[in-house]
């Protein structure tokens, strides 16, 4: 078996043909992925056990002759903002070093439920804040295709894992573009779906009417199938949603034929020349299978990085409260008072875009300023979810960039704040809207760094969203 | 200058962040970066706006309330397993009040 080729199919295949069992298939994608790990630092630590133990229980399952399930033997990688119980999760943090999670999130629950093998934990910004990986306090993770380079953030492990080919699939979270602009930087599909579509029972809460769990992978297909798997109304999340989950990959027809693009003219201004040609490029396979394309204006986008920013780290100033000395793990060992334990243990632990975002969402929700800011940037909010709600009036999807621009050096951006910030320009609107949208490689630039192209559809439009990425991909020759 | 070092400290307290002087500079000209550039909100018409307090889509009212059943608790010994100070039952911290 090659590792780094295995796609979903492949596994199930080579399981029902008898060419490998799951724990052969486990043992062997630990030993390839524990190898491969020191070229990009992807993951944080790995969960042989655990694999070992559902990989067994799959085996069982098909000697009894019973279905294993949609992600048999699959490998699966984990964001470490996505709590294991039992398995160390530190969200990047140092003051979640050693912190072990009491239960599983429900995402885990149902991959495992489905066949799929955890074998580890990847590294991330801290608390998912950032565009790099570079904010992790577990050091930066290197692109697979450029070392380089940043893999981008805050989900830099995930997609570096399935770029490098240490898993066939893995989870992400996104808040901002956290799993789209680190698959558009590492040349691998990730998909944001929509609000409330997957539970987020067990994500370490950063800004909650923004943060998604959503899947990376090397083709549309298998993350089609991984959302499948877990998308769904969970009684633990208030916040997940009733609709009925598409059997997503019933929908990968291939044939686009008559739906209407739109593509905005605010996300084409500002991107480097060659990103924009291979946007342009892949725009023209789409008119080539039969879709329109028209201009279509979202004018509210130039807004978008203001109102998120306020939003994003209100939130996370009140989502980070917890971590206060008491419940987990790490206190600062010299403070006489509760109040010096609280300052200081925050102090100490929380790393500098952390304490940043902190101080920022904590200004702006502050007395005298919470309309000037929080209430504007909620209404700013809305008038951007209306220009998504118009333009699909008109269109069925919307097509964009992903980024501005490919990976950059590590360590370009780490010490201009607002210029990390102004690189999420095109992935926040979607997120302010909490429709579904994904990243689909659409070439390399003639330096070797991978492009994105954004699909972007209305709420719980993943069906229509997956044809046209499925299609592309078909079509384009991207797919090796 | 949107922020004074003065309201960083204050903003620090209310955060309960314990910053040293070198953060306190660096985050004074990093907010004010940042809020320079949130200034433009306010070229942006929002008088018919509803703020968008959570994300909208159709769905029941009632949809998302789940029934009123008891279910197993955590338990006191899994909620106290990652206290940097567990105490027989509880979590321990610094003295709060003076005898």
């Amino acid at each position: 078996m090659n590792i780094p080729t295995l796609t979903i199919d492949s596994v199930r295949q080579g399981l029902l043909g008898r060419l490998f069992s799951a724990g052969e298939l486990a043992a062997e994608a630990l030993r390839f992925a524990e190898a491969e790990n020191p070229k990009t630092g992807a993951y944080l630590h790995f969960s042989p056990e655990r694999a070992l133990a559902a990989a067994r229980q799959v085996d069982e399952r098909m000697a009894r002759g019973e279905e294993p399930g949609p992600l048999a033997g699959v490998p699966v990688a984990v964001k470490d903002v996505i709590v294991t119980k039992g398995i160390r999760t530190t969200c990047g943090s140092k003051l979640l070093a050693n912190y072990i999670p009491p239960y599983d999130a429900t995402a885990i629950v149902r991959i495992e439920q489905a066949g799929g093998i955890l074998i580890g934990k990847t590294n991330c910004d801290e608390f998912a804040m950032g565009s790099s990986t570079e904010n992790s306090a577990f050091g930066p993770v290197r692109n697979p295709m450029a070392p380089d380079r940043v893999p981008g953030g805050s989900s830099g492990g995930s997609a570096a894992a399935v770029a490098q080919g240490t898993a066939v699939v893995a989870l992400g979270s996104d808040t901002g573009g956290s799993i789209r602009q680190p698959a558009s930087f590492c040349g691998v599909v990730g998909v944001t779906p929509t609000y409330g579509r997957v539970s987020r029972y067990g994500l370490t809460a950063f800004a909650s009417s923004l943060d998604h769990i959503g899947p990376l992978a090397r083709s549309v297909k298998d993350a089609a199938t991984l959302l499948s798997v877990i998308a769904g109304r969970d009684p633990r999340d208030s916040t997940s949603a009733e609709a009925p989950v598409a059997d997503y990959t019933a929908a990968l027809t291939g044939d686009v034929k008559g739906l209407k693009l739109g593509l905005p003219r605010e996300y084409l201004k500002d991107l480097t020349s060659e990103t924009s040609q291979l946007i342009f490029k892949a725009v023209d396979v789409l008119k080539g299978l039969g879709c329109e394309v028209r201009e279509i204006s979202l004018p509210a986008t130039d807004y978008a990085i203001a109102s998120y920013y306020i939003i994003a780290t209100a939130e996370a100033s009140s989502n980070l409260a917890r971590y206060d000395g008491v419940r987990y793990t790490f206190r600062s060992e010299h403070s006489e008072t509760l109040q010096d334990m609280y300052r200081n243990t925050r102090g100490e632990g929380f790393g500098a875009e952390c304490k940043r975002r902190i101080m920022l969402g904590t200004y702006v929700l502050s007395a005298g300023y919470y309309d000037a800011y929080y209430l504007k940037a909620q209404k700013v909010r809305g008038l951007i979810a209306r220009d998504f709600a118009n333009a699909f009036e008109e269109v069925d999807a919307v097509v964009a960039p992903v980024s501005p621009f490919p990976a950059f050096k590590l360590g370009e951006k780490v010490d201009d704040p607002l210029a990390m910030y102004l690189s999420d320009i095109y992935t926040i609107t979607g997120s302010l809207a909490g429709i579904p949208c994904m990243s689909v490689p659409c070439g390399n630039t003639a330096g070797g760094l991978p492009v994105g192209m954004q699909i972007l559809t209305r709420h719980f439009g993943e069906t229509t969203m997956f044809r046209l990425a499925d299609a592309y991909e078909r079509n384009a020759g991207v797919l090796e | 200058m949107k922020i004074t070092e003065k309201e960083v400290r204050y903003v620090a307290g209310l955060a309960n962040l314990k910053l040293t002087d070198a953060e306190v500079a660096r985050f004074q000209a990093d907010l004010d970066g940042i809020l320079e550039h949130v200034e433009r909100l306010n070229e942006i018409d929002t008088s018919n706006v509803e703020p968008m307090a959570q994300v909208l889509f159709d769905a029941a009212a009632t949809a998302t309330l789940r029934a009123d059943v008891p279910v197993p608790p955590l338990g006191n010994q899994a909620g106290l397993a990652n206290a940097p100070q567990p105490g027989a039952g509880y979590f321990k911290v610094p003295k709060v009040i003076e005898r």
